[in-house]
C-alpha cells in the first residue's frame, strides 16, 4: 500500500472511530430525553419542579456509588461490595451521631469505614492478585455481616441527627444530596481526565501489561480505584443515614451495587475497561432514576418495574457489545 | 498383479503437492511450492521462521485452500483441498507444537475423541480401550490406555497425539517441531516410534530447525525460503553448509543503513549482564553491550531471546545473575526501576503488550513520563504532552492527521514508531528492541533502521532481537546467538569480512558440532 492510501484508510478508520466515541459519550443522553418526554406524555406531573427534584434526589446516592464504580470498571474490575459497605457505613454514621457533642463526626467516620473496606478490597485485588469479582463477592457477604453485627442486628435511630441537613436540607433550593452527587461527579471528572493518575487508570484498563511495561505501578492504581469506590460507598452511607435518621444493617443498600453497575454500563463505560466517562455514568444514573420514578407515576406495578429495569440493563450490555464490535480493532 | 505393475505402485508417491501458492490479500505466503513424499519416508522441511513451512502444512491439512492452479495428489489421485475433514479422511494428520489433548480424559478417550467407536449409539468403552491398546502396542510404548492424560509427561502426550493420528488410519503424519519441549530420553523414544511408523509404510513430514535431528532422521530434506521452494536434498547429499546457504541465501544489503562507527575495544561498556538465569529456560547468560553499539540477539523462536530481554528489563523475575550499568552494579526488580535506571524495552507484541489502542497518540507517547511532566497536585500538563507528541511526529515521521487520534487508528509501521517514541521520551541509555520491524511495511522498516543508526551515533547502546537474518547482518555491529536458553556464541565482523549468515545459522541450529 502506498503512503497516501495508508493515510486515507487511517483517516477513514479515524473517522469511524470518532463516530463511535461520540456515540459512546452521547449515546444515552437521547435515551434519557426520550424517556423523560415519554413519561411526561403519560403523566404531565412528571416534568414539574417538585418531581424533578425528587428524581435527582433519589438518584443522588446511586450516582455517588456509580462514580466509584466507574473508577473500578475503567480498570476492567468490578466492585460488588458497595451496597454492603454503604450499610456498614450508615450504621457507623448513626451510631457515632449518638455520641453527645461529637455527633457531626458521624460523616467522616462513615467515609473512613468505607475507605477501609475499599482498601481491603484493593489490597486483595492488587497485591494478592485475586479476581475482583471473587474478592468483592466475598466482601459483599462479609461486610453485610459486619453491618448487621454493628447494631446487634437491629435498626439504630437518631431522630435528632446532627447532620440531617445532608439528607433533607437544601442550599439555594437545591437539595444537599444533589449538590454532593454533582460535586462527586465533577471531582471524579477532574481526577480521571485532568490528573496523571486518571490517565494511568485508563491505561491500566486499556492494557494492564502494557501499563506495567511502561513503568506504571499497576497495583497502586488498583488500590486507589477500590479505595475510591469504598470511600464513596461510605459517603453514600452517610447520605443514606442522613436521609432516613436511621440505619439497618440487614436491609439498607441491598442490591445497590447492581444499580450502580447498571448506571456505569448504561453510561457507555466498557465492561473490559479503558473506555468510558463519568458524564456517561451521570446520565446512566439519571436514566435509572427516571425509569423508577416515571414507572411509578405511570402506575406500573412494582413487579413490572423490576422486569422493565432488568431488560434495560440487558439492552445496555447489548449496546456495549455492539459498540465493542463496531469499534473492533484488527 | 504383474511385477512391473508392482514396481510402478511402489514408485507412486503417497503425496504430491504441485504448484501450491497462497496469497492473503497483498501478501504472498507461498509461491509455487511443490513437494513429493513417498510412503515410509521421513521428509524434513526446513527454512527460516516465516519461510512458509507452516502455511504449506496448513494447505496440506485443509486449513487453507491453495490458490487456483495448485493441486494435492494422494496416491496419484487429485484430492479435495481446503477441507480439513476430507484431508483427514485421506490419511493426513498433523501433530501440532501445542498439543490439543483433553487432560482430564483417559488416553483411550483422547485417542478416539470425536471419533468414538459406538454400539447402539452409545460409546463402546470396551472397544475403545481395546483398540487404543492395540494402537499403543503398535507404537511400542508402555503406558496404559486407561491412564489419565494429565498423569503423562509431555513426551508421552505427544505419543498419544500420534496414536490418535494412527486411529484415523493416517498415512501421512506431519510433525511440527516435535522435540522442542521434550527431554533427550523422550526424544530418543520419539525417534524409535518414528522408525516404527516408517517401517509400517507411513510417510512423515518433519519440520525442524535442529540440524542434528535432520541428519539423524531425514531421508530427504526440502528447503523453503521467502515463501518459495528452494530445493530438495537426498540423504547422501546432506551437508551443513549447503543446507544453511539454501536457507538464508538472499541479499538485501542496500536496504540497510550503517553509518555509525562500530565500537572498538576501548569504547565504554554500557550494560554488562552476568550469569542471568530465570530458573526455567534461561541458563547463565552473560554478555557486554558497549555505548553506541548495535548488538543483535539472534536465534530461533523459543531460544530465549525475548525471555532474556524481559529479565534485563525487570518484566520477569530472574533467579540469579547481576547487571551493571556504566560500571555500576544495579538491581532491577520492575520495569519502573529499569526505566529509572535508563533501560527501555520495545516489546515484540505492540498490540498486546505495548500500545493503548483506545488512547490518543499523544497520551501513548507521553505515558512513560507523565509523572515527570506533571504540574502541582498531580495534574496533567497537556501542553507538554502535546509538545512531545508533535516533536516525535516530526522526528520519526509518524503519519497521522492529529496527535489526538487513537493509536489504534494508525497503520502497523506508525504504531511501531509511536511505541518507539514513547521509549525515547524516557531518554534511555540502553535500548532493547524486540523484533523492531515485525509487521511493519518496507518503507517504515528502512526508517526504523535509520533511527537505530542515528541512536547508535548518539551513543545509545542498542540490543536488537531479530529473527530476520538479513536485518541482523545489515544493522548490527556484532551478533550474539542464543540456543536453548543459553548464549551459544558470538559472531563478529572482521576486516573486510561482513557478518556471516551461515555462522549465525550454525550457532542457532547447533549445526556446528562442539
Amino acid at each position: 500500500m502506498t503512503d497516501k492510501a495508508t493515510e486515507m484508510s487511517d483517516q477513514a478508520v479515524g473517522r469511524s472511530r470518532r463516530l463511535h466515541t461520540a456515540f459512546a459519550a452521547l449515546g444515552m443522553l437521547p435515551v434519557l430525553i426520550l424517556l423523560a418526554a415519554g413519561f411526561q406524555f403519560m403523566n404531565p406531573r412528571f416534568l414539574t419542579e417538585t418531581n424533578l427534584l425528587i428524581v435527582t434526589q433519589q438518584s443522588s446516592i446511586n450516582i455517588v456509588l456509580a462514580a466509584g464504580m466507574t473508577f473500578v470498571i475503567l480498570t476492567g474490575g468490578i466492585d460488588l461490595s458497595v451496597g454492603s459497605i454503604l450499610a456498614a457505613s450508615a450504621m457507623v454514621a448513626v451510631m457515632v451521631s449518638l455520641v453527645p457533642e461529637w455527633g457531626m463526626l458521624g460523616v467522616p467516620a462513615a467515609i473512613l469505614v468505607g475507605l477501609g473496606f475499599g482498601v481491603i478490597n484493593g489490597l486483595l485485588v492488587a497485591y494478592i492478585r485475586l479476581p475482583p469479582f471473587i474478592v468483592t463477592l466475598g466482601s459483599l457477604t462479609a461486610v453485610r455481616g459486619v453491618a448487621r453485627l454493628l447494631g446487634q442486628d437491629t435498626t439504630v435511630f437518631n431522630s435528632d441527627l446532627p447532620f440531617d441537613f445532608i439528607g433533607n436540607g437544601s442550599l439555594f433550593g437545591i437539595p444537599w444530596l444533589v449538590i454532593i452527587a454533582l460535586s462527586v461527579v465533577v471531582l471524579s471528572w477532574l481526577v480521571l481526565k485532568r490528573t496523571v493518575l486518571g490517565t494511568w487508570i485508563y491505561a491500566v484498563g486499556g492494557n494492564a501489561e502494557a501499563a506495567r511495561l511502561t513503568g506504571i505501578k499497576v497495583p497502586l492504581v488498583l488500590l486507589f480505584v477500590y479505595g475510591v469506590s469504598g470511600l464513596l460507598a461510605g459517603l453514600g452511607g452517610a447520605m443514606s443515614a442522613a436521609r432516613l435518621y436511621a440505619a439497618n444493617g440487614l436491609q439498607l443498600g441491598q442490591s445497590y451495587e447492581l444499580d450502580a453497575i447498571a448506571a456505569v454500563i448504561l453510561g457507555g463505560t466498557s465492561f473490559v475497561g479503558g473506555v468510558g466517562s463519568i458524564w456517561g455514568t451521570l446520565i446512566g444514573g439519571l436514566i435509572i432514576a427516571v425509569l423508577s420514578n416515571g414507572l411509578i407515576l405511570a402506575g406500573v406495578s412494582d413487579i413490572w418495574q423490576y422486569i422493565i429495569k432488568g431488560l434495560v440493563i440487558i439492552v445496555a450490555v447489548a449496546l456495549d457489545r455492539y459498540r465493542l464490535q463496531a469499534g473492533a480493532r484488527t | 498383479m504383474t511385477a512391473a505393475a508392482r514396481i510402478e505402485t511402489a514408485r507412486q508417491p503417497v503425496l504430491e503437492m504441485r504448484h501450491i501458492s497462497k496469497t492473503f490479500g497483498p501478501i504472498r505466503a507461498l509461491q509455487d511450492v511443490s513437494l513429493t513424499v513417498h510412503a515410509g519416508e521421513l521428509h524434513a522441511l526446513m527454512g527460516e521462521n516465516g519461510a512458509g513451512k507452516s502455511t504449506l502444512m496448513k494447505v496440506l491439512s485443509g486449513a487453507y485452500r491453495p490458490d487456483t492452479g495448485g493441486e494435492i495428489l494422494i496416491d496419484g489421485i487429485p484430492a479435495a483441498t481446503g477441507d480439513p475433514i476430507k484431508a483427514r479422511a485421506n490419511g493426513i494428520a498433523v501433530i501440532y507444537q501445542e498439543l490439543s489433548l483433553a487432560p482430564n480424559l483417559t488416553v483411550a478417550q483422547n485417542i478416539f475423541l470425536g471419533n468414538e467407536p459406538r454400539r447402539f449409539g452409545i460409546v463402546d468403552r470396551d472397544q475403545c480401550n481395546r483398540r487404543a491398546k492395540e494402537i499403543i502396542a503398535r507404537l511400542g510404548v508402555s503406558f496404559s490406555a486407561r491412564a489419565s492424560v494429565s498423569s503423562l509427561s509431555l513426551g508421552e502426550r505427544q505419543l498419544v497425539e500420534i496414536a490418535r493420528a494412527l486411529s484415523t488410519s493416517a498415512r501421512i503424519i506431519v510433525m511440527d517441531e516435535p522435540t522442542t519441549s521434550l527431554t533427550s530420553r523422550e526424544t530418543d523414544r520419539l525417534f524409535e516410534v518414528i522408525a516404527t511408523l516408517k517401517s509400517q509404510g507411513i510417510a512423515i513430514i518433519y519440520i525442524s530447525h535442529r540440524m542434528e535431528e535432520v541428519y539423524q532422521l531425514a531421508d530427504r530434506v526440502s528447503v523453503l525460503r521467502d515463501s518459495g521452494y528452494v530445493g530438495t536434498l537426498d540423504r547422501a547429499d546432506l551437508n551443513a553448509s549447503r543446507l544453511v546457504s539454501m536457507m538464508v541465501g538472499r541479499d538485501l544489503s542496500a536496504f540497510y543503513k550503517k553509518d555509525h562507527r562500530p565500537p572498538d575495544e576501548k569504547r565504554a561498556i554500557a550494560l554488562s549482564v552476568r550469569s542471568m538465569s530465570d530458573g526455567n529456560l534461561l541458563k547463565d547468560c552473560s554478555f557486554d553491550l558497549h555505548k553506541g553499539e548495535v548488538l543483535a540477539l539472534a536465534g530461533l523462536v523459543g531460544s530465549g531471546r525475548t525471555e532474556l530481554a524481559r529479565l534485563i528489563f525487570g518484566a520477569d523475575r530472574h533467579t540469579s545473575g547481576t547487571l551493571e550499568l556504566n560500571g555500576k552494579s544495579v538491581s532491577i526488580g520492575s520495569p519502573r526501576e529499569a526505566l529509572d535506571a535508563g533501560i527501555a524495552y520495545l516489546t515484540e507484541d505492540r498490540k498486546e503488550l505495548g500500545l493503548f489502542l483506545d488512547m490518543s497518540i499523544s497520551d501513548n507517547i507521553s505515558m512513560g513520563v507523565l509523572a515527570k511532566d506533571a504540574r502541582g497536585g498531580g495534574f496533567r500538563d497537556f501542553a507538554a504532552a502535546e509538545k512531545r507528541a508533535a516533536k516525535s511526529v516530526s522526528d520519526l515521521s509518524i503519519r497521522t492527521r492529529s496527535v489526538q487520534a487513537n493509536a489504534g487508528s494508525l497503520s502497523g509501521g506508525n504504531q511501531q514508531k509511536v511505541l518507539l517514541a514513547r521509549l525515547l521520551e524516557t531518554e534511555p541509555q540502553v535500548l532493547i528492541l524486540d523484533e523492531p520491524t515485525r509487521g511493519v511495511d518496507v518503507g517504515a522498516k528502512s526508517e526504523i533502521y535509520r533511527l537505530i543508526d542515528d541512536l547508535a551515533k548518539k551513543g545509545i547502546a542498542i540490543l536488537m532481537i531479530s529473527s530476520e537474518l538479513p536485518e541482523v547482518i545489515g544493522v548490527a555491529d556484532r551478533v550474539l546467538v542464543m540456543r536453548d536458553g543459553t548464549i551459544s556464541g558470538e559472531v563478529t565482523a572482521s576486516e573486510g569480512q561482513p557478518l556471516s549468515q551461515e555462522a549465525i545459522m550454525e550457532l542457532a541450529t547447533g549445526a556446528a558440532k562442539g
